[in-house]
């Protein structure tokens, strides 16, 4: 018991502070962050409640009409066509960045003057020029322009040409970013011009070609629905038919929305994937 | 011995820089010849002269009998068309300071590349020897990696084992250790050695004067566009007759 008391009555020599080199070391206090993500998060909330108790958007049509044979059908044009003309696209803007890189100052000149005036017309403009075409060639090779350029063919032909100007651009900057010393080391080996240019530089181009070239593929998908202005049947034109019909407006604009939302997820799968095959042989994945 | 490599007054320039101002030089079969000079002396525009990876405004070069990238027409001479020059080259391997190995293709897809698609030989014959070639050059565990895993030293082991796929006549090194870390510079020496024992014709443009000593049969200094003076290493690089042969041994020695 004395000794007890001995204890608490004499001052206890106190801790000695632990050294800062054993101390525990946490993190910084981020507040802020924590408040911005609430923020953010109940105005999400606030968005999403009102898109689904809005009446107005009338989820059930959306629901009546998203996979009917109609919308359906604008949408396999929509695909199709995004389809033909990217692949024709990129094919005339391939061959137009390689005059814009070979040694002949005369092909050199036609890919410049393509690209600056493809990229100067906008689109509309372009496509309404081709759906008139008749009216400056009422015959071609002895057959009337209207039977020729009916319109889907307007829509392949302006799109195409559109598309290839920008494709040239993203063609060219991909074999600009494959070293010099690639196609020394392949004219070195006695490798053919074509073989130089499928094995070594082209892989290597894809590179830098795919992530732009992704993009491309996004808007043109979109793009695509500018033909609904000369009356092409594509997702957005097949919607506009039945909206013009039935006057529901926001539900059938909702259900080309989703359309396209979700075309657009696949192709930004599809486009990891393709990326992942270019990669090979670098240790950096972009 | 026969001559492999017979240069004579070549002379090149870039726009209103001569780079070459008249180069006469052989080359004898099974001889190694290490050209040495200051940079911008000429020495890799001449070895890419030589298998028309750069042309030449004036002068001939022959290899193994042949003029290279270029054809006789009366008293002119016209270029080759490029089907027969790629023909041209794969009689000479040439290896770039840099390596430029393909880095989407495995290190065998690399070798075997020009053998299977330039001479037609079948895929397996030429995988096979390949792997005989990566195998004398150490590094038959690496068949199947891609370049950029490969150490600096290692990557210029295959380019060597690429260029000797296509069995050259005549194998030509533009500055083959400059890009290298200084501990990976031996590595890629002793291989060049090892085909110099067997006999291989070679040009080796180096800063290694070690290397040259032991291994060249000729010493070619060049300073300014022209050859300064040949001979056996014990001659240029012990006894330099020449004044800018002196002051640059000095400078690298």
């Amino acid at each position: 018991m004395s000794i007890g008391t001995a204890v608490t009555e004499a001052p206890a020599p106190p801790e000695p502070e632990p050294a800062e080199e054993a101390l525990r070391i946490l993190p910084q206090r981020r507040l802020g962050q924590w408040t911005a993500a609430a923020v953010v998060l109940v105005l999400l909330a606030l968005a999403l409640t009102s898109v689904v108790r809005n009446k107005a958007f009338q989820w059930d049509v959306v629901a009546d009409y998203f996979t009917s044979a109609s919308v359906l059908r604008g949408l396999w044009l929509t695909l199709w066509l995004t389809a033909v003309v990217m692949a024709l696209g990129f094919a005339l803007g391939t061959l137009l960045a390689v005059f814009r890189l070979s040694g002949n100052p005369v092909l050199r000149a036609v890919s410049w003057g393509y690209v600056w005036l493809f990229r100067s017309i906008p689109i509309l403009v372009q496509l309404l020029l081709w759906f008139n075409i008749g009216a400056l060639y009422p015959r071609i090779l002895g057959v009337r322009t209207v039977d020729l350029f009916g319109p889907v063919t307007v829509a392949i032909v302006g799109l195409t040409l559109h598309e290839a100007a920008y494709a040239a651009e993203v063609v060219r900057g991909g074999i600009l970013s494959v070293d010099r010393g690639q196609i020394e080391a392949a004219q070195a080996l006695g490798l053919s011009r074509l073989r130089r240019w499928r094995r070594i530089v082209l892989p290597q181009a894809m590179r830098s070609i795919v992530p732009p070239a992704g993009n491309m593929l996004i808007g043109t998908l979109k793009g695509t629905s500018i033909v609904s202005v000369i009356a092409v049947q594509d997702l957005l034109y097949s919607a506009q038919l039945i909206y013009h019909q039935t006057y529901q407006v926001i539900p059938l604009l909702m259900v080309a929305t989703i359309w396209y939302t979700v075309v657009t997820s696949v192709l930004g799968v599809a486009q990891y994937s393709v990326e992942k095959h270019y990669a090979r042989g670098s240790e950096r994945t972009r | 011995m026969s001559v492999m490599v017979d240069i004579r007054s070549v002379h090149k320039s870039f726009g209103s820089l001569q780079v070459l101002k008249g180069i006469d030089l052989q080359v004898r079969s099974g001889q190694v010849t290490v050209v040495l000079g200051p940079s911008g002396s000429g020495k890799s525009t001449l070895l890419r002269t030589i298998n028309h990876l750069e042309k030449v405004d004036r002068g001939a070069i022959h290899v193994d009998g042949t003029l290279v990238g270029y054809r006789r027409s009366g008293d002119r001479l016209r270029e080759l068309p490029e089907r027969e020059v790629l023909k041209q080259r794969t009689r000479i391997g040439f290896v770039f300071q840099n390596f430029h190995l393909f880095p989407h293709l495995t290190v065998l897809e690399n070798i075997v590349e020009a053998p299977v698609s330039v001479q037609k030989r079948p895929r397996a014959e030429a995988e096979a020897a390949a792997r005989r070639l990566l195998e004398r050059v150490g590094l038959a565990d690496k068949a199947d990696a891609y370049p950029r895993r490969l150490s600096g030293g290692q990557q210029q082991r295959v380019a060597i084992a690429r260029a000797l796929a296509l069995e050259p006549r005549l194998l030509l090194f533009d500055e083959p250790t400059s890009a290298l870390d200084p501990e990976l510079v031996g590595e890629v020496l002793d291989v060049i050695k090892d085909l110099a024992r067997q006999g291989t014709t070679m040009i080796v443009v180096t800063h290694e004067i070690g290397f040259a000593r032991e291994v060249a049969d000729t010493v070619v200094f060049m300073d300014d566009g022209r050859i300064v003076e040949q001979g056996p290493p014990s001659e240029v690089l012990d006894r330099p007759r020449h004044e800018r042969t002196r002051a640059f041994l000095s400078k690298v020695l």
